[in-house]
């Protein structure tokens, strides 16, 4: 498999030449600066004049990192799907292909190799992005989240299962259309998990199946309830389900994490699209 | 046994849907440079992708030096210039070669002496630290070709290898295909560039919609020629009997322009042209150009 590490290698050197990885960097501080000064007038708020309590404090400020963390799981996974869309579709559409295929390199080993390539970006990006977003809300309001590990590893999650899926497209179709199917997909994802929630808040079966069908056929919705429930203290799981079945329908909150079955459908999903993304590519004529 | 040919066609066919991209096309390279001639759209990129593997024919097969399309075990011995020569902008000249040498499973202690021998050989000595995106096309192509020319590959496939050069970078191509020839790799050389082929090749086949219609070493193909015959009192039966030898046109001037004439046979068809009661005052046997052969050929 030392084909595989060339062109990982090289899919990685192209993100750093190209500046797409220093892009990425600075429009990350930029926003993480934004929201640590978001974070930091936290302690400056005076309701009825007085301070906030420290209860209250680390209140605010996990349901204010949820939403931060929506976003960026948002980011991550949109740069998912445009790193990954053109990676072999733009290879094939300009040449550059043809040329590395006519060496002693398989099919097998190309796919796997833009797949490595591109796992390591979202890796490095989504571990260290986050990292920093979570040190510094810790530092400026003392708040650390109950799992971060775990929402880490939900999130980056999410993000591998939309690019595994983006190239899989990206060895039949052109890296604009594989792109736009792949974020529709993930947008319909999202919205089938939000209409399993309501079909639960309101004790309706069919609409919890819907829900339960999108989150298996593309699981990047059901991380992300995963990487919310990291995200939450344990007095917010308390207090958010005394309220009854509605909170289902919130996509912010989640009562429980995903099962250990999901986790694992989950990665076997990863598995299943990147042997069909070989296959698919296996059969392609260049 | 005899050792296998460098390169072996056999009756490969390719359609995409209702198109007929390449129709049974058989061909056997033993040595020196093939010349693959038609014009475009006439199958000669699909025939090198098929050699590479990079296409699978409808039907039949071959190898190259013995080993199937495609396998890694040819694709060791090939060095390829695709016909759209596109080379990683962001990387320099030098690491687009170092990217194909390791590809190539040349060993990293010979990298740098054999990229600094491919530069000069391709006129880029001075501009392997550049990056590719500032090359012009005729640049890239120079560097496509040393790609091809990495670690002394047997099989050479280029597929039109001077589309975007000057006059000075299309003589340099040449020297470089002879020099190849020199040292006995085989070279497969698709091109609708008549002169070019001349010029190089031992052996040509002719392809036009798919269909190889001449084949053979450059001698064989021009051994047909013209002559032009200069007659007076030639009836309807001398005619008759001239165009048994070939094609016949009228010239300005009066003569008579025998197309496709093999040179043996000019004293026979002067012999008919007598025998017939015409009187024969002149005879000017005339060499077909291959772009003559070649538009005869695509004419038919």
């Amino acid at each position: 498999m030392t084909g595989s590490l060339v062109v990982a290698r090289l899919l990685i050197g192209e993100a750093a030449r190209r500046r797409l990885l220093l892009a990425l960097l600075l429009l990350t501080l930029v926003v993480i600066a934004l929201t640590v000064w978001g974070f930091s007038r936290i302690n400056e708020l005076t309701p009825s004049g007085q301070p906030i309590s420290e209860a209250q404090r680390r209140t605010i400020a996990s349901q204010l990192l949820i939403l931060v963390m929506f976003m960026f799981s948002w980011v991550i996974s949109l740069a998912s799907v445009f790193v990954a869309a053109p990676a072999i579709s733009g290879e094939l559409e300009s040449g550059i292909a043809a040329a590395v295929l006519a060496r002693p390199i398989s099919r097998l080993e190309y796919v796997v190799g833009k797949w490595l390539g591109l796992l390591a970006l979202i890796l490095a990006y989504g571990i260290g992005a986050g990292v920093v977003e979570i040190v510094a809300v810790n530092v400026v309001v003392g708040y650390l989240p109950p799992r971060p590990l775990e929402f880490l590893a939900f999130v980056v999650g999410e993000g591998v299962v939309l690019l595994t899926l983006a190239l899989a497209l990206s060895t039949r179709m052109s890296g604009m259309v594989g792109g736009v199917i792949a974020a529709i997909l993930f947008g319909i994802a999202w919205m089938g998990g939000i209409i399993g929630g309501v079909g639960a808040a309101l004790g309706n079966q069919t609409i919890t199946h819907v829900g339960t069908a999108t989150k298996l056929i593309l699981p990047t919705d059901g991380l992300w309830r995963g990487a919310v429930w990291s995200l939450e203290p344990a007095v917010i799981i308390a207090a958010n389900t005394q309220l009854g079945p509605a909170v289902a329908a919130n996509p912010f909150f989640a009562a429980e994490p995903p099962p250990a079955a999901y986790v694992v459908w989950a990665v076997a999903w990863i598995a299943a699209v990147l042997v069909l993304a070989v296959w698919s590519f296996r059969s392609r004529e260049i | 046994m005899a050792s296998a040919p460098a390169i072996r066609a056999e009756h490969i066919t390719k359609r995409y849907g209702k198109i007929v991209a390449l129709s049974d096309l058989s061909l056997d390279v033993a040595s020196g440079v093939f010349g693959f001639l038609g014009p475009n759209g006439a199958g000669k990129t699909t025939a090198i992708k098929v050699l590479l593997g990079l296409t699978r024919p409808t039907s039949g097969g071959g190898a190259i030096l013995g080993e199937g399309f495609g396998t890694k075990a040819a694709l060791r011995r090939i060095g390829y210039l695709p016909e759209l020569f596109r080379y990683q902008s962001w990387l320099a000249a030098r690491e687009v070669l170092a990217l194909h040498c390791e590809l190539a499973g040349i060993e990293r202690a010979r990298w740098s002496a054999e990229i600094d021998r491919i530069l000069a050989i391709v006129g880029l000595a001075d501009r392997g630290a550049s990056r590719v995106g500032t090359f012009s096309k005729g640049m890239q192509q120079r560097l496509g070709l040393g790609v091809a020319l990495l670690g002394d590959p047997q099989v050479v496939l280029l597929d039109e290898p001077t589309s975007a050069l000057d006059p000075v970078g299309r003589h340099d191509v040449r020297e470089i295909i002879r020099a190849l020839r020199e040292r006995g790799a085989v070279v497969f050389l698709n091109s609708h560039l008549l002169t070019e082929v001349e010029q190089v090749c031992d052996s040509v086949a002719i392809v036009d919609r798919g269909k190889v219609v001449a084949q053979g070493t450059l001698a064989d193909l021009l051994r047909t020629s013209s002559v032009r015959i200069r007659a007076s009192g030639l009836t309807r039966e001398g005619r008759a009997a001239l165009a048994r030898f070939g094609e016949l046109d009228d010239g300005a001037d009066g003569a008579i322009l025998i197309r496709g004439i093999e040179m043996e046979r000019i004293p026979d068809a002067v012999a008919a042209a007598v025998a017939s009661g015409a009187r024969v005052y002149a005879v000017e046997p005339q060499h077909e150009s291959l772009e003559e052969r070649f538009l005869r050929l695509l004419g038919q």
